[in-house]
């Protein structure tokens, strides 16, 4: 029953994934992918990876939905000559021999895999303790490979310093996006009065549970982001300007206190990103408390975008 | 068929077609959600893989798992990136050709950037 369960869930996602490619507008396109994402999300529960399947819920089909619908829908006027610069028929049939060659590669490369599977997993159980965390996918995240979040956590940093410099020179410093005007006694004015304490609520929740159970700092930032963005785009508060201090200094907070902390390893358990005996469970507590707020914060902006609206309009 | 194989031969197919669409389709916009899809393709591989590590009582390998977390969300943040570099050439010329014989037109930033930002 379970297999075919999840033959059909494959199908329906491979069906989702050639709309997302061949639909006619990309707004149709957009809203295909956007529910491939979220059958995605059935495939990680079904893959016993409950941890992935919060994130591709919040962040694949949620956050990337949102984005790409914003991008889709200023674009609009643009298709028409997009469609007219369809690459010649030769090229397309160039590509899908060349796409073809790819699956059927991979596809030998998944059948030809070694059994049994190599796996962490034993090393994983066998060192969770030290780390006081009761779920391995905090442990791997925030002791055992903290190096890669840490990194992880730059490169957002980054990637919104790049968002930021691709507005135009007179806007910096300026408000991101164009001000929300919505009924302030419509629906969406509504819910976005109702939601936001419920939301953060949740957030807190399935941040805080992660040390134990499925959830963590990233599924529970995007779930306080996107309330902040329901706000934002009900128009009852606006975007900030990127230049206040408060912005700037909560960017850096989260990724600073996650360096000091794996200085203070290297001076103190002989190892940057090292926690000393018996410290480990508080210190990763401090690094996700100081993670948490910092995500929300990128995760918003980078879907508000490039400022575009000048400090002093 | 376990239910690992069955997915990683899909996110094999999911690959295949995000690449087709990477080339395929002509929009930008188009190009992006084609690679999410790739990328997404080798995330599932990736979980997959996982899946087939499960021992010690859990469900899957941890390690990849929590990889994939952490790729998806630097996936997202790399969207975002190539969205905003989209819009900004939209509103610098007002058009998303990325043709090479596409007529160059010299826009001169300040009259219409100050054009498009709304007052």
């Amino acid at each position: 029953m379970t297999d075919v369960l999840n033959a059909g869930l494959a199908a329906l996602i491979v069906a989702l994934a050639i709309w997302a490619v061949f639909a006619r507008d990309a707004f149709a396109a957009v809203v295909g992918f956007i529910a491939y994402g979220l059958l995605l999300t059935l495939v990680w529960v079904q893959l016993q990876g409950v941890d992935v399947a919060l994130t591709e819920a919040a962040i694949g089909g949620g956050l990337t939905g949102a984005l790409l619908i914003g991008a889709a829908s200023r674009l609009r006027d643009t298709e028409a000559v997009a469609r007219a610069e369809r690459p010649r028929t030769l090229v397309r049939v160039a590509a899908a021999a060349l796409s073809a060659a790819v699956t059927a590669a991979l596809a030998i490369g998944v059948l030809m895999l070694p059994d049994p599977a190599p796996t962490l997993a034993p090393q994983t159980m066998a060192n969770i303790a030290a780390t006081g965390v009761g779920n391995p996918i905090t442990a791997v995240l925030l002791a055992f490979r903290a190096m890669d979040t840490l990194l992880e956590a730059i490169v957002l940093v980054f990637a919104l310093i790049g968002v930021w410099s691709l507005g135009p020179d007179q806007t910096w410093g300026g408000r991101p996006g164009l001000r929300h005007r919505a009924d302030p006694n419509g629906i969406l004015a509504y819910l976005a009065r109702v939601l936001p304490p419920i939301g953060i609520i949740v957030g807190t929740y399935i941040f805080w549970v992660g040390a134990d159970h499925p959830g963590g700092k990233f599924q529970g930032a995007t779930i306080v982001a996107a309330m902040w963005l329901l706000v934002i785009m009900a128009g009852l508060a606006d975007a900030p300007p990127i230049s206040r201090t408060w912005v700037r200094v909560g960017l850096a907070a989260g990724p600073l206190v996650f360096i000091a902390i794996g200085l203070m390893g290297a001076a103190t358990a002989g190892a940057f990103l090292a926690y000393p005996d018996g410290y480990a469970k508080p210190l990763i507590i401090v690094i996700e408390l100081a993670l948490m707020p910092t995500l929300a914060l990128i995760l918003a902006l980078l879907i508000a975008g490039a400022p575009r609206r000048p400090v002093q309009p | 068929m376990s239910g690992g194989t069955l997915f990683g031969l899909c996110a094999a197919v999911l690959v295949g077609v995000g690449m087709y669409g990477m080339v395929a389709n002509a929009h930008p916009l188009r190009k992006i959600v084609a690679f999410n899809i790739v990328g997404s393709g080798v995330f599932l591989m990736l979980g997959a893989i996982a899946r087939r590590g499960a021992a010690a009582g859990l469900g899957g390998d941890p390690v990849p798992q929590a990889l994939l977390i952490t790729g998806i969300v630097v996936a997202f943040s790399a969207t975002a990136l190539a969205v905003a570099v989209l819009l900004r050439l939209f509103d610098v010329t007002g058009s998303v050709t990325l043709s090479a014989d596409a007529p160059a037109k010299p826009v001169a930033e300040t009259p219409e950037t100050q054009a498009k930002v709304p007052q």
